[in-house]
């Protein structure tokens, strides 16, 4: 199987074998993290362009080390210290740094679809690394990578995702990956948080956490932003964590092989207690990890670095 | 000076003509209306196969001009105008200054007798400077030649002004139209709140954020005594509202946009800007509610919402870009393709709907007509030949629309206004 996409911006369209294949690249990327050296030079003198509008400590670490893993150059440019903020729009940036020759953007960016913008002004691939409370593919495809390596595999797995679904990015990349892969998605937040009409992109929504948990093979918490509170949309953090708090009492109403998920960073004792974050069921670093592998792997098909990684 | 018009199909919804006639122009005004007139000297505009209209008036227009010529200027909005087969149009006040005194009204109104032909009537503001706050002086607009007042583009939120306001323009015969959003609720919407707006991401507006100012100006219709007329419907609610409304005979009246009749928020599916308008794009279920209002009268005329935008404007993310397309080019095509030609709505229909309608709206007495005595304005148009436009044909200075390419039966072919023709090109 060959990949056939020039842009990675969503996961929505991807076709299962098109997932599985980054999946077992990024599997085969995973090993060279345990080299002594640990480089491949696979991606030598392209030119990768991280632009995040947002911030970002966690993905844009993990996406610069996936590609320094692969020996690309990267240029870094956020919008505090651009252009950006005099003004510039997107459009005009991309046309500026489309003349430096890079070969791919990372973007990140507060707008839903800025990814499909600038797909109109360049010749390079463009990996979203989020748009506003569209997609986040990436993070779907390491969450993916976690799941495979713990459960083995998709097909009829129970998983619960939990918390601010309305603003969640994570969760609409999510839901379109495992759907694809045929597992059975459920979301559950306060009613404020789940937005209308969510069951129409293929899910249950609940909005009773202890109802919602039982039986589930994996359970994904989402962060709380803290500034929804201030909004109004839930009463407060403590009644938050009373209602939607992933507890060890709550966690014994899922299935006994849970496994435990937090895409980061973590509220310890808003969505999440400590016991569990911390606790035998967590996989939560090991999304960190593989984090690196999958963006390695997306980075590698989407520049063409060949077949086989594991030639180099 | 004599215009014969021969063997045109004349629809006339104001007398319940719809036959094979002649139309004799004398001096700019109407002399007959009948078969197989005859004039010496005159000339003669061939219309067999065509349709002859009372003129098309779009009562709900932004020419942008004074203060945002980077989008359009009075001129190239009104060439769009008579591109598009309009013989008049009502522009809206919120341009910069805001329209709300006489020397603004009057600023518009000498610039166009200027640039065009097309009658222009200037919608005055309902409050100073759309603030929501206080009224503007509604008399002084009149006098100036204003015959309705709007805040569009945004709602008048207070509903104590929104009473005063009718109040008072009713007294003075003066049309209110209210943008009927409720701003809290719409909060930072980008497009319409459904299915596509759950998988886009985009925050969306919910269908009720237009109908609760709509019930709320029914209210207000009902405790003064006076008119209300809601701009852009596009959801079922508020055709619904506003057709119980109606059957209790309260004087509310309303309008619809073309594209709010043919596209639906699937449009913004690929993150077009060109589908970002406000009211937004709704579902399937709101624009067959927005047809079928046109259709049995509930929504008196179609409008375009005209809404030029500069391409760097739009050419921004989604959630970012202005609201609005332009419309006067596409809107007369869209109605025969979509509506006429489906026999969603006849024929008589939309041209009432975009001719005796407005003209019953704004008091205009001797338009929305083809009777002598009248000023000869009218509106001819194809069943049968096809618009496609393109880039360089769109006489507006901004080109954001959705239609660009768009094959649609019905063309708009010529208009003539005050006795003179000018030839769709």
């Amino acid at each position: 199987m060959n990949w056939r996409h020039k842009h990675l911006l969503g996961i929505e369209g991807l076709a299962p074998e098109e997932i599985t294949l980054v999946l077992d690249t990024a599997d085969k990327m995973a090993e060279v993290a345990t080299r002594p050296v640990k480089k491949v030079p696979a991606l030598r003198a392209k030119l990768v362009v991280n632009l995040f509008f947002e911030n970002s400590t966690r993905t844009r670490s993990s996406f610069e080390i996936a590609e320094k893993r692969l020996s690309a150059d990267t240029l870094n440019f956020s919008a505090s210290t651009s252009s950006v903020s005099k003004g510039e729009s997107l459009v005009d940036t991309i046309l500026n740094i489309e003349r430096m020759m890079p070969d791919c953007y990372v973007m990140r960016h507060p707008s839903p679809g800025a990814g499909q913008l600038i797909s109109g002004f360049t010749k390079a691939s463009i990996v979203n690394a989020g748009d506003g409370a569209h997609e986040h593919p990436t993070q779907a495809l390491l969450d993916a990578m976690t799941i495979r390596q713990r459960k083995g595999g998709f097909k009829g797995l129970k998983v619960l995702i939990a918390g601010d679904i309305a603003h969640s990015r994570v969760v609409r990349s999510n839901i379109h990956l495992l759907n694809t892969m045929g597992a059975k998605v459920t979301v559950c937040g306060p009613a404020t948080l789940l937005p209308p009409h969510i069951e129409s992109l293929g899910v249950t929504a609940s909005t009773e956490f202890e109802e919602a948990i039982k039986g589930k093979d994996v359970v994904m918490m989402l962060r709380i932003q803290l500034e929804r509170q201030k909004r109004g949309l839930f009463p407060s953090l403590m009644e938050y964590y009373q209602r939607y708090g992933l507890t060890e009492e709550r966690l014994k109403l899922a299935a006994k092989d849970v496994i435990v998920m937090h895409p980061g960073p973590m509220n310890r004792g808003v969505e999440i207690a400590s016991e569990v974050a911390d606790g035998p069921y967590s996989v939560i670093l090991d999304q960190v990890e593989n984090g690196v592998s999958v963006r390695m792997a997306v980075l590698y098909l989407l520049l063409g670095g060949g077949e086989d990684v594991s030639a180099h | 000076m004599y215009l014969l018009i021969k063997n045109g199909r004349v629809v006339d919804p104001s007398s319940g003509t719809d036959e094979t006639l002649d139309v004799l122009i004398k001096d700019g005004r109407v002399e007959a209306v009948d078969k197989k007139l005859e004039a010496k000297g005159a000339e003669v505009l061939d219309a067999t196969g065509l349709i002859v209209a009372p003129g098309f008036m779009d009562m709900h227009v932004h020419l942008r001009e004074p203060g945002y010529e980077r989008k359009e200027t009075i001129a190239t909005g009104l060439a769009a105008a008579l591109a598009g087969g309009f013989t008049g149009v009502c522009c809206m006040p919120n341009t910069d200054p805001v329209n709300d005194s006489a020397s603004v009204t009057r600023f518009i109104l000498d610039r166009a007798r200027a640039v065009s032909p097309v009658r222009v009537y200037p919608i005055g503001a309902i409050t100073k400077e759309s603030k929501g706050e206080e009224l503007a002086p509604y008399a002084e607009l009149r006098e100036a030649g204003v015959r309705a007042l709007s805040d569009d583009g945004k709602p008048v939120v207070k509903a104590s002004v929104m009473r005063r306001a009718m109040e008072y323009a009713g007294s003075l015969g003066l049309l209110v139209i209210d943008h009927c959003e409720d701003p809290d609720l719409a909060g930072e919407g980008s497009m319409h709140e459904g299915t596509v707006s759950v998988r886009l991401g985009l925050k969306g507006i919910p269908a009720e954020a237009e109908v609760i100012p709509i019930r709320r100006d029914i209210s207000l219709a009902r405790l003064t005594g006076q008119r209300v007329h809601i701009a852009h419907v596009s959801t079922r609610l508020g055709v619904e509202a506003i057709r119980a409304a109606k059957k209790k005979r309260l004087p509310v009246t309303a309008e619809a946009t073309p594209h709010h009749f043919t596209l639906t928020d699937e449009a913004v599916l690929g993150f077009d800007t060109n589908a970002k308008m406000n009211p937004p794009l709704r579902g399937k279920d709101d624009v067959d509610a927005v047809i079928e209002g046109l259709a049995d009268g509930t929504l008196d005329a179609i409008v375009t919402d005209h809404a030029p935008h500069a391409y760097e404007e739009k050419m921004v993310e989604f959630d970012r870009a202005p609201n609005g397309i332009i419309g006067l080019q596409t809107a007369v095509p869209l109605a025969l393709d979509r509506l006429v030609k489906t026999d969603r709505i006849s024929l008589k229909r939309m041209v009432d709907a975009f001719s005796c309608a407005p003209a019953r709206l704004l008091g205009l007495t001797d338009k929305g007509k083809i009777a002598p005595g009248v000023e000869a304005d009218l509106t001819l148009f194809s069943l049968r030949k096809e618009t496609r436009l393109k880039a360089e044909d769109i006489k507006s200075l901004s080109k954001n629309t959705p239609f660009l390419g768009m094959k649609l039966k019905g063309a708009v072919v010529a208009v003539v206004i005050a006795g003179r023709v000018y030839p769709a090109r």
